[in-house]
């Protein structure tokens, strides 16, 4: 049986001659050669340049009301047109992924987090799987709405006089996703877990005496790479229409506060008059989902030694 | 005392009965079913436990009253022969007694006859101790209802009521039979689910299945007064989902006939009858759209006293400033935004009936940027280097709050751009409905508690008579940790004089002098500028082309004349 | 394996009562109101008396207490008479919903039926596409199938339901007539005519959700047999001269479907909390719409019942999925 990351993979052009190179070499090396995944990365590099820099170029404000210009198709002035008060929807696109990108990616991280390390911790430890997998189940059970509403009410006044109405509500909002997504990936990382822990490798790892901090961090993380890549996946994607979700409640940003998921939200009820508006969002969501799963084809196919050698 | 105005009403309701009759050629059942959809689902059929409109929208199909409001906010005579009143002497002249003769042969769905007991079985019913009835309100004051024989029912008030048709009036408060509530008295209402989900009644239809939130089938009433009406055999009353998808099952698929209270963009609403199947309908009762100025320190420094009297707001107390917020508001952008042809730009709280509507303050009608800005200037608020006026180191940020719903979301952006023309800084929150709307005294958000400066949201009153309503801005009504947060008084507004006014209202029955009263406090709230009104608001339902006889009722339930509907 | 089984089943039950505490706490000090749909125009002190009849009034742990003795004792005991006939719930107070003053349960029985057709049928539409396209993506990994597969189902997933319900409403109810735009939950199928219509009534919601189910199981199916195509054990097995379906169905899927079944077992109690979003656009209303409708109108009793019946299937399915990983793997052992 392979041991997944002690054993540096033979190296690609098999000439046996280069000096021996930290293994993140060979995973970058390999990641190159995943088109996809080179595609992917670069588009998602080219939507946050855009949202966090394409602001500072188009100068108009997102929250701008020109009502005599609303409801208008794409043209120069307007690339994208404008909503339905006249607000720039190019300009309210790139605002908008600015927090749609952000809490995307925090929101998930925190959930893979929670999940991996809990899921690992149950999995791994036999005396911590009864307890934590109640908690999972605790979670997964809890309604979610009166959820969101208690944590509303106990933290975002001092939230928002701690950090600002903004930050406080980015905080708030990271959180609320955070903690209500996790239970997914850590039902599944320990599954996974489980059975690693019985196969040959990790028994022998054991009988060397490899300490567990040890194990889990080269054996068996390494091993359920490719369900917490899914989960990424997959988690960007919630976060963003969940966040959509909680501000249309009233419990995310104040309204007037453009997201991706709160355009294309607002868009859906003018599908038939103005189709052109829930397309902007939708695809940008879509795309963005899509090269993180082609980042996350990539960095699992490059993290695999069996696959890295090919 | 002159009551004209209810006696116009009272001759229009007779004058009207034979006249439906006359256009209608079909008999009962001839046209097969009418689909109804509303976007939100009854969850039973008695208006005593709930007060939902949903509730007392599908209880109307059933259950009827001895009187309610037409279409033009008239009394009308239903179950009762007439509308009493002083001078056929069905009101007594010192306004403590008025008596109701019902129609005779009225019988229940169940082939019984309806007599004067089962009204009176209505009224103990409703105050019964322990049953939470939601129409507890209108039998205020009564202290007896007497059945002198099978028809007649005499109800005596405590006091004199200048406007006795509160009790056993409008959709809020039909008549139900004793016979089948006899076992559910105060707190065993609940437990006659069969009751509440089928009540035996004398309106055009019973039901047939009755699924709590989901959808009711009815079936022509064997039993209705008219032998040739309704002209349905069947009702599919579905309910659920959205606005956007009501409208659209009317006006754009043509699956329903008849779509309730589309409150929905202009041009979204445009859009979809233009696909030509159905056809809008609207129509005005009493619903403003307004602000509410908070004139106490909503800050979170105070504690306990935070929003109460005990501290008076930095800034929304200079009466310039709140003027200067109603001035820079273009109302009529509003309307058009929001409303279409369901709003009309408002200046006061109180828009109707005409006899009551002022035209004191039309002066807001039109938006003045410029003079808000000289009149702040004037008052010694001075622009900073942000742009945000100040004054010894109050500057003009306010925190408005509203509840979540997307005309209302499209107000605040407009209203905080042009409250930004002005110097003034906004910072928006949006709260969910259930919480907004709720009045539980631990949630922050609540509308009662205004824990912001200002708030916005529509109310109106329930039948033509502002009594009640203008009697919400008494400085008794300040919601306090006192009262827990209940009250209508959200400006906590404090002003004896008005105060007064209120106080005689109570006890005038000239229905001049009352209308004077309630323009004259409406003026005053509209000069102080602690209530800033913004849009007359109507109501638009859509029915499909082939539907006939619909006639929009704000006043009363929208189905009010449903036995009337026919097939064209 | 079996004394596992029965040592969680008896954990169960201080798990769940403890599960149902937390929710009636946090039903209890979420803001909200029963009354909050009352028009404006009832005076808050009729609100106060009304709040009273709903019994607001007494202490937190006396209506927990409460509840547990309907939701235990009484509602089993109705459930006994309803089957044979006894009377031993006669007179008992039941679960009371306060938004329609009816037994709680009576309502939700009357919603599972359409549940299940819609949202239970696209569970088992979902789970059947996704997993030959998860299977193939990975057999055949970069291959035309599998980039098409992938981009239909990121983007399906990424495209939330509220868009995706009404763009097909648009297009096949609006414009080419096809399908109702609502659900009809009184239809009774009776006949072929009656089952067409039903058919027609589901597609479109059933399309909605089982692209969501579909993405969601095909990407984890996918990755997991990815990890096991690799593996030393299949190149035994193909060098033993075992057929390539044998490898791939038998060894590789049986290896591979440890992570699939916790998503699946995961999503089975989502059947019964229905899809909320999905039918509120089709107004299915089904358990979902009941779940989301009583939170918005704090029916406490109705959310706290459904809630906690949806804490039981979780708890049951994810005991399933554990008892199942020791089936999929002989080697994982719990004692």
């Amino acid at each position: 049986m392979t041991d997944a990351a002690q054993t540096a993979a033979p190296a690609d052009d098999g000439s046996g001659h280069r000096a021996p190179r930290n293994q993140w070499w060979d995973v970058w090396d390999q990641f190159k050669t995943h088109k996809g995944a080179l595609i992917g990365a670069a588009f998602f590099l080219f939507i946050v340049l855009a949202v966090f820099i394409g602001p500072l170029i188009w100068s108009i404000e997102a929250t701008f009301i020109d009502i005599r210009s609303r409801n208008q198709g794409p043209s120069l002035a307007h690339p994208f047109g404008t909503d339905q008060l006249g607000r720039d929807t190019f300009a309210r696109m790139l605002k908008g992924g600015q927090t749609s990108v952000a809490v995307g990616l925090t929101a998930m991280g925190l959930s893979l987090f929670l999940g991996t390390g809990i899921g690992v911790l149950a999995g791994y430890f036999k005396r911590l799987d009864g307890p934590l997998m109640r908690f999972t189940d605790l979670f997964l059970a809890l309604p979610l709405l009166p959820l969101l509403l208690v944590i509303i009410l106990l933290f975002r006044d001092p939230l928002r006089a701690a950090f600002g109405p903004e930050t406080g509500i980015f905080i708030l909002i990271v959180f609320v996703i955070g903690i209500t997504s996790w239970m997914q990936t850590a039902r599944i990382v320990r599954g996974d877990v489980l059975a690693l822990k019985e196969r040959e490798f990790v028994l022998a790892a054991r009988s060397i005496g490899t300490p567990n901090n040890r194990m889990i961090t080269r054996h068996i993380l390494p091993n359920v790479m490719s369900p917490i890549m899914v989960s990424a996946t997959l988690g960007i994607a919630n976060a963003i229409i969940t966040e959509s979700a909680l501000s249309f409640l009233g419990l995310g940003f104040p309204s007037d506060f453009p997201t991706w998921g709160r355009l294309l939200f607002d868009a859906t009820d003018y599908l038939q008059q103005y189709p052109e508006r829930v397309i902007w969002p939708g695809l940008a969501i879509s795309l963005t989902v899509l090269s993180v799963n082609y980042i996350g084809d990539g960095l699992r196919d490059a993290l695999d030694p069996r696959i890295r050698g090919r | 005392m002159k009551l004209k105005y209810f006696l116009m009403g009272a001759a229009a309701a007779v004058a009207m009965a034979p006249m439906a009759n006359a256009g209608s050629h079909s008999s009962r059942g001839s046209d097969g079913e009418v689909k109804l959809i509303f976007w939100q689902a009854p969850s039973l059929m008695n208006p005593y436990l709930s007060g939902g409109t949903k509730d007392l929208e599908a209880a109307a199909l059933v259950i009827e009253p001895l009187a309610r409001y037409d279409e033009n906010g008239n009394l009308v005579a239903w179950l009762a022969e007439e509308i009493p009143t002083v001078e056929n002497g069905g009101v007594s002249e010192d306004l403590k007694t008025i008596t109701w003769k019902l129609q005779s042969g009225l019988l229940w769905s169940d082939g019984t006859a309806v007599t004067s007991r089962d009204v009176q079985f209505t009224y103990e019913y409703c105050t019964a101790e322990g049953g939470g009835c939601a129409q507890a309100e209108r039998f205020n004051d009564i202290t007896s209802v007497d059945t002198p024989d099978d028809l007649t029912i005499v109800i005596n008030f405590s006091v004199a009521k200048p406007f006795p048709y509160n009790p056993f009036v409008s959709f809020e408060n039909p008549i139900i039979q004793a016979a089948q509530f006899a076992d559910c008295l105060g707190p065993k209402a609940p437990e006659c689910t069969e009751a509440n989900f089928n009540p035996i009644g004398t309106g055009p239809f019973t039901v047939t299945e009755f699924r709590p939130n989901d959808v009711i089938t009815l079936a022509a009433n064997e039993n209705y007064r008219d032998p040739n009406k309704p002209a349905f055999a069947t009702v599919t009353f579905k309910g659920g989902g959205d606005a956007t998808a009501a409208g659209r099952s009317v006006l754009e698929t043509g699956e329903f006939d008849y779509a309730w209270n589309l409150q929905l963009a202009p041009d979204v609403l445009a859009g979809m009858a233009a696909a030509g199947k159905g056809v809008t309908v609207s129509g005005f009762g009493t619903l403003v759209e307004r602000i509410m100025v908070n004139l106490t320190d909503p800050s979170a420094d105070l504690g306990d006293e935070r929003a109460t009297l005990a501290h008076p707001h930095p800034f929304l107390t200079d009466i310039n400033v709140r003027q200067a917020l109603s001035m820079a508001v273009d109302r009529e952008l509003l309307v058009e935004i929001g409303y279409g042809v369901a709003g009309k730009v408002t200046c006061n709280v109180l828009p109707a009936p005409a006899i009551y509507a002022s035209t004191a303050n039309d002066a807001c009608m039109t938006q003045d940027i410029a003079g808000a800005n000289a009149m702040l200037e004037a008052a010694g608020w001075v622009a900073g280097s942000d742009g945000i006026r100040a004054k010894d180191g109050v500057r003009l940020s306010m925190l408005y709050q509203t509840s979540t719903n997307a005309v209302r979301q499209d107000f605040q952006a407009l209203i905080k751009q042009w409250w930004a023309e002005i110097g003034v800084e906004t910072e928006l929150r949006d709260i969910d409905a259930s919480v907004f709307f709720g009045s539980d005294p631990g949630s922050p958000d609540t509308y009662q508690k205004l824990w912001a400066d200002v708030e916005m949201y529509a109310n109106n009153f329930s039948g033509s008579d502002p009594e009640s309503y203008m009697a919400n801005w008494a400085s008794d009504k300040i919601p306090s940790p006192d009262t827990q947060w209940q009250g209508n008084n959200m400006p906590r507004f404090v002003n004896a004089e008005y105060d007064a006014m209120v106080a005689k209202m109570a006890v005038t029955a000239n229905i001049d002098e009352r209308a004077a009263l309630a323009q004259a406090m409406n003026d005053m709230l509209m000069q102080e500028f602690v209530i800033i009104p913004l849009v007359y608001r109507g109501r638009v339902s859509a029915h499909s082309n082939s539907l006939e006889g619909v006639k929009l009722n704000t006043w009363d339930s929208e189905l009010w004349n449903i036995a009337d509907w026919s097939r064209k | 394996m079996l004394t596992y089984t029965i040592r969680r089943l008896l954990v169960a039950f201080p798990t769940l009562l403890f599960i149902g505490l937390i929710i009636f706490l946090l039903l209890e000090l979420a803001p909200g109101d029963p009354m909050s749909q009352v028009p404006l125009t009832v005076p808050p002190e009729v609100k106060e008396r009304m709040r009273e009849a709903l019994g607001l009034g007494e202490p937190t742990h006396i209506r927990f207490y409460k509840w547990l003795v309907q939701f235990f004792i009484i509602e089993p005991q109705v459930f006994l008479d309803n089957t044979f006939g006894t009377a031993f719930a006669e007179g008992k107070q039941r679960v009371i919903s306060w938004q329609t003053r009816s037994p709680v349960m009576d309502i939700v029985a009357q919603r599972i039926p359409q549940t299940l057709w819609v949202v239970g049928m696209s569970y088992i539409v979902g789970i059947l596409i996704a997993l030959p396209i998860g299977i193939i993506s990975a057999y055949r990994q970069y291959s035309v199938f599998d980039q098409v597969g992938t981009f239909i189902s990121m983007v399906g997933y990424s495209v939330p339901p509220f868009f995706s319900g009404v763009l097909i409403i648009v297009i096949f109810s609006v414009n080419l007539g096809w399908f109702p735009s609502i659900y009809d939950t009184t239809l009774v199928v009776n006949s072929w005519g009656t089952f067409v219509t039903q058919l027609k009534q589901m597609i479109m919601p059933v399309m909605v959700l089982a692209l969501q189910t579909t993405a969601q199981i095909s990407r984890f199916m996918r990755a997991s047999m990815l990890d096991n195509l690799n593996q030393d054990y299949v190149r035994t097995a193909r060098a033993k001269g075992l057929t390539e379906s044998v490898v791939v169905m038998t060894h590789v899927l049986r290896n591979s479907m440890i992570p699939v079944v916790t998503v699946i077992a995961l999503g089975v109690p989502g059947i019964f909390g229905g899809a909320i979003i999905t039918e509120q656009v089709f107004k299915v209303n089904g358990v979902g719409q009941l779940l989301i409708t009583s939170i918005y109108a704090n029916d406490i009793p109705m959310v706290q019942t459904i809630t906690f019946i949806f804490a039981v299937l979780i708890v049951s399915f994810n005991l399933i999925a554990d008892v199942l990983y020791g089936v999929l793997d002989p080697r994982i052992r719990y004692d």
